[in-house]
């Protein structure tokens, strides 16, 4: 067996799952606040990407300047999706909500290929130095940026959740829009702010898979991977997204070892997780955190 | 400070409230009574704008009528609902920071008081408000609402299925509000708490005001008791 593969693997694995774990907690958070499931927000990653791209490559803009200007941008830009997209369908179905994200999905992606065209696109260089040593182990400096960024998007939801006073009122809206009303929690701006912060947190992600890999519209199919990520954890449960990314991050990997060491199907790679999704629904029809009144879904 | 003049409310094609007068002043203790379905949650529900009202509600001298509820709320109105809906997947503590309106703004009511006035709270202050008892949990709604520190109160039925101890404590609570010059719309069936702590009582029937006096009056008036009180 070879073992330097299977743990160089399993650190991809690591990685790769904890950005999974990120961009499945900020669909999460609209599905949590809204009961949307948003079938945009692996555009959003590439919206992210692509603003930050353009901003450094185009206008030379430093990256500890462009990328604070891309969240901002993604903040405001979560807001107008709401705002001007979603707020007047209030009280239509949530059907036809999803729909529109669906179209929202399809618009986004063709508007991206049209303004940055189809090709990868290299990011630029961020980090001076290659690799680094940890623990007699060559690992990628963007690895462990990708890694520290993730758990600090964690961290901060969690305290965003628990303590912030957004975090609670968007908690008190999914359980009960009339009694957070009755309490002055205005229902639309924790809309609002629910798309807001989504769509900043894809785009870290965003950024952080470009500085790795570079930009193209492949990019997008990170919001492909939230949904055995999302649905593992139990769809409305934080913690259970981020555990459900690790599990299809690593799953992949561990696929992909088995297949080159072993089968040679060549794709097992990409199906793994679905099955493994499958069958974990079979034995946890809620996910693994979720909870029973997610069954309308 | 509250004044509700020819009050209607419909549910689709029914017309429950047929014509609601009523009127709170700063500070005063004012109940609403009347038999089950003759439209009590419903007033409360149309003033905060939680049903659609027709007809005129002045608060603080600002036309509310038909204003969606959280900026009712904002004005200084709050509105403790029936069935005691906490939030069961927060903590206590959290339940009542989401009552907090305005965080800069110190009020009457101070999270850490409310955590001393009831030990029961305070013992679960970190646990999950979907464990504590009925009784609990109407003290919570309480103590959230009143965190949003209101110049007026309503509370939608808060001894309703509470055994006799506990109801006294709802009463004592309420007595601490109005102590404190919170003005209270209390909407009950018993007529205990309500002939204890109320300056004035409203009884209602079928979709109107039928009687309004103070706890003397409505003591000395058997017709009105008979007629639409007791069962
Ligand atoms: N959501 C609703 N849809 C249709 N009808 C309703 C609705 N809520 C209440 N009603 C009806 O409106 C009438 C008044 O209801 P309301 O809740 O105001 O009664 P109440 O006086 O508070 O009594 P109680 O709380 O004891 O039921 C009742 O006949 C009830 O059946
Ligand atoms: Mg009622």
């Amino acid at each position: 067996m070879n073992t330097q593969l299977l743990v160089q693997l399993l650190i991809n694995g690591l990685v790769v799952g904890t950005l999974y774990g990120v961009v499945a907690m900020s669909f999460v958070l609209i599905y949590k606040a809204s009961q949307v499931v948003n079938f945009a927000q692996g555009e959003l990653l590439l919206i992210g990407a692509w603003v930050c791209w353009w901003l450094l490559t185009k206008y030379q803009v430093p990256f500890y300047l462009g990328m604070p200007i891309t969240l901002v941008f993604m903040f405001v830009f979560g807001i107008a999706i709401q705002v001007v997209i979603l707020r007047p369908m209030i009280g239509e179905p949530i059907i036809s909500v999803i729909m529109v994200t669906i179209a929202l999905s399809t618009v986004f992606s063709a508007m991206m290929k049209w303004m940055f065209g189809v090709n990868l696109q290299p990011f630029p260089r961020v980090f001076n130095t290659q690799n680094v040593n940890v623990l007699g182990l060559q690992v990628q400096t963007v690895y462990l940026m990708s890694l520290a960024v993730s758990l600090a998007m964690i961290v901060g939801m969690a305290w965003f959740f628990r303590l912030s006073k957004y975090g609670l009122a968007m908690r008190a809206t999914a359980f009960n829009q009339q009694v957070a009303q009755s309490l002055g929690i205005s229902v639309k701006s924790v809309f609002a702010m629910a798309w807001a912060i989504s769509a900043t947190v894809s785009a870290v992600a965003g950024v952080v898979v470009a500085v790795v890999n570079g930009v193209s519209a492949g990019l997008s199919a990170y919001g492909v991977k939230v949904f055995p990520a999302a649905i593992l954890g139990g769809l409305d449960s934080v913690g259970g997204a981020v555990l459900g990314g690790i599990i299809i991050g690593l799953l992949e990997n561990v696929a992909h070892f088995v297949d080159s060491e072993y089968l040679h199907w060549g794709n097992l790679y990409e199906i793994a997780p679905f099955y493994a999704l499958i069958i974990i629904l079979m034995i946890k029809p809620y996910g693994l955190f979720g909870t029973k009144d997610i069954e309308r879904v | 400070m509250l004044e509700v003049r020819d009050l209607h409310a419909y549910y689709g094609k029914s017309h429950i409230l047929q014509g609601v007068d009523m009127h709170i002043d700063a500070g005063e203790v004012v109940s609403l009574l009347g038999r089950n379905g003759v439209g009590r949650s419903t007033t409360v529900k149309a003033i905060m704008g939680e049903v659609p009202p027709q007809g005129s509600i002045w608060f603080k001298g600002a036309d509310i009528a038909g204003l969606p509820s959280y900026r009712i709320a904002h004005l200084g109105l709050g509105y403790v609902p029936e069935h005691r809906d906490i939030f069961p997947g927060l903590t206590v503590r959290q339940n009542l920071m989401l009552g907090i309106k305005d965080p800069r703004r110190a009020g009457k009511w101070r999270l850490e008081d409310m955590l001393e006035m009831f030990p029961n709270l305070a013992a679960r202050a970190d646990t999950a408000a979907g464990v504590l008892s009925g009784g609990e949990k109407q003290m919570l709604t309480i103590c959230r609402t009143l965190m949003g520190d209101p110049e007026l109160v309503m509370i939608d039925e808060p001894t309703e299925g509470l055994a006799p101890l506990i109801v006294q404590q709802v009463g004592d609570l309420i007595a601490e509000i109005a102590r404190r010059g919170v003005a209270i719309l209390l909407v009950e069936q018993k007529l205990s708490i309500a002939m204890r702590i109320s300056h004035r009582l409203y009884v209602m029937g079928h979709g109107r005001i039928v009687f309004e006096g103070t706890p003397a009056e409505l003591k000395a008036n058997a017709a009105v008791r008979q007629e639409w009180l007791e069962v």
